[in-house]
């Protein structure tokens, strides 16, 4: 029952925000293309069978082909699951650390505190996308190791935010009154500090997948990103798009439909957060 | 005030001795390196490689020959870039950064006040509703595919400029426009929403109450006080115009150098590497100390100690 009522809230908020629920929908379209590419793809992603390299789109290849006749349609599709698991779990690895540690931070106080934000503060003084850079040289430049750069890069987001809010909710009366009747700790911050803290929290996990969407597209355009041709995983949108700047004056479509592709996921869950925002937080206090 | 400025540079020195030390350390158990060859070469000329840039000593005494030529501003050989040292190569590339990053941020701040201010004045309005719009948009384009769209309106279509030169005034105009874009999208986004808080606060409603124009309420009263939070992205922003942008300078093919760092680390020219990122850190670390000065000049409320 209880669920079913949260669920209507869900739908209820939808309805109410066109901006919103458009792109939940756009996202979540995405995201289904991408996970289900082996099955719905029209063509094998890698496959050089016979037809025409360089096709403009047609009705049997939507969006062209590429230099080595490779249906784009279908590496466009097996790219979203690159971008979307990127974006994803970027933000979620960064979410757990961030939190984790702010949380700590924030509920301790004291000496600990201070060193822990100390540490932080000089986390945001480094020149983050370098950093990321050379700890992917390190990891390698596959989605797992592209993945964690990024996640070891954005937590320090996460942390400020979850330390600000455990402060504010640790001086909440029924907060103080459960710390009183000697409920214990971890008991206090899954049941009283957790729930308070969520909404930032969630705001800013749903700004950190375009940006590392982004991120990780623009890197693998330039070459610095996720460089394994092999991957059966599928191949980034960045190099979809960097293949397509090679050729841009003679064939614009290789160009066209990955960077389309990019642009509107990015603005799709920037919109989503905005939307977002405004619903958790409607005086707007938030940044 | 000497104290504050103490305590920041002190932070400042921390920030750069944490960035050298990771570069080194991530530089070094980074398997490969810039003298593997698809054909392996004599393990004598290795040994020789290694010798000369003295790669055969233990990592502490690498470490320590580092750390000095730093405080000597020496950043030691490129790998890359025989008879250079990375001291040169920076400084040959830096200033085309700089100027791309200094024109970008002037655009984007010409661009995002009247944005940013007149989309808070009409709140609401279709004023507002396009220009937050095209921030959003604006916020979400990745530089290429702005510069591609660019190139392809501008060069292919019009033919005004030509891309992928940079000889003459025109070659900046397209690299400036992409560059400049997202960061004037983010701060009229932030302009309009400090500015629509501050003008709830009790003090607006006082000025307006003493019959002022709305026009000197905006501009006078609320303005200067909803600045701060965008005097704070400032630091990062323009650390981050400044130093330039691989992605504007690679698809440009500008000179700068962003573009070396990117030939740097498929190159592995370690050395190239290590000396951009604390260049960089340099230029960040200060950006932010201005910053922070700057805030007492603004809102004189907030002392430095």
């Amino acid at each position: 029952m209880k669920k079913w009522e949260g669920g209507k809230k869900i739908f209820g908020w939808l309805n109410s925000n066109p901006t919103l629920f458009g792109s939940f929908i756009f996202i979540f379209a995405v995201s289904l293309a991408g996970f289900l590419a082996p099955a719905i793809a029209p063509y094998s992603p890698g496959g050089l069978e016979e037809r025409g390299i360089l096709e403009g789109p047609t009705w049997s290849h939507w969006m062209g082909t590429d230099e080595l006749g490779r249906d784009l349609f279908t590496r466009v599709l097996y790219g979203a699951r690159v971008s979307i698991t990127v974006g994803v779990g970027t933000a979620l690895i960064a979410l757990v650390i961030g939190t984790a540690y702010g949380l700590l931070s924030g509920y301790t106080g004291g000496a600990l505190d201070h060193l822990l934000m100390r540490v932080v503060d000089i986390f945001y003084g480094l020149p983050d996308l370098l950093i990321f850079i050379l700890l992917s040289l390190l990891l390698g430049r596959n989605i797992a190791g592209v993945l964690i750069a990024l996640g070891l890069v954005t937590w320090v987001r996460f942390a400020r935010i979850a330390r600000g809010q455990v402060l504010q909710a640790k001086e909440l009366a029924y907060v103080e009154g459960a710390r009183a009747m000697g409920a214990a700790h971890l008991r206090i911050i899954a049941r009283h500090i957790l729930p308070n803290i969520l909404a930032p929290i969630l705001v800013t996990l749903t700004f950190s997948i375009p940006a590392a969407i982004l991120a990780e597209s623009t890197l693998s355009f330039i070459g610095l990103g996720i460089n394994d041709p092999y991957n059966e995983w599928g191949t980034s949108w960045g190099t979809l798009a960097q293949d397509g700047w090679r050729a841009m004056r003679t064939y614009p479509h290789i160009l066209f439909f990955p960077g389309m592709a990019i642009f509107l996921t990015i603005l799709a869950f920037n919109s989503f957060g905005n939307g977002l925002r405004d619903l958790l937080d409607p005086k707007g206090k938030g940044k | 005030m000497t104290r504050f400025l103490l305590q920041r540079l002190l932070h400042g020195v921390i920030v750069l001795w944490v960035v050298a030390t990771l570069t080194f350390v991530l530089m070094r158990v980074t398997p490969g390196g810039p003298f593997d060859r698809e054909r392996r070469l004599p393990p004598e000329v290795l040994a020789n490689i290694a010798a000369k840039y003295h790669l055969d000593e233990p990592w502490l005494t690498q470490y320590a020959r580092y750390l000095k030529g730093i405080i000597q501003g020496d950043l030691g050989p490129s790998y890359k870039y025989l008879n250079r040292s990375v001291t040169d190569v920076i400084a040959d590339t830096l200033p085309t950064s700089v100027l791309l990053g200094i024109l970008a941020l002037a655009l984007a701040l010409l661009l995002s006040f009247p944005v940013g201010v007149s989309a808070a004045f009409y709140q609401n309005s279709w004023v507002d509703r396009c220009s937050m719009f095209l921030a959003t948009l604006g916020i979400s384009s990745p530089h290429f595919i702005l510069a591609g769209l660019f190139i392809w309106f501008f060069s292919l279509y019009l033919g005004w400029f030509q891309a992928g030169r940079w000889d003459s005034m025109s070659s900046v105009v397209l690299p400036t426009l992409t560059l400049a874009a997202a960061p004037a999208a983010y701060l009229s986004y932030l302009i309009r929403s400090n500015l629509l808080e501050t003008l709830g606060e009790e003090f607006i409603r006082t000025a307006r109450a003493k019959g002022l124009r709305e026009t000197s309420v905006v501009f006078k009263h609320a303005l200067s006080n909803s600045l701060i939070p965008v005097l704070t992205v400032l630091g990062p922003l323009s650390a981050a115009l400044v130093t330039g942008s691989f992605v504007v300078e690679y698809v440009f093919a500008i000179p700068g150098m962003g573009r070396f760092f990117i030939t740097a680390v498929t190159d592995r020219d370690y050395p190239l590497i290590m000396g951009v990122t604390l260049v960089y850190t340099v230029i960040l670390v200060c950006a932010n100390l201005a910053v922070d000065l700057l805030y007492s000049l603004i809102d004189p409320r907030i002392k430095i100690p």
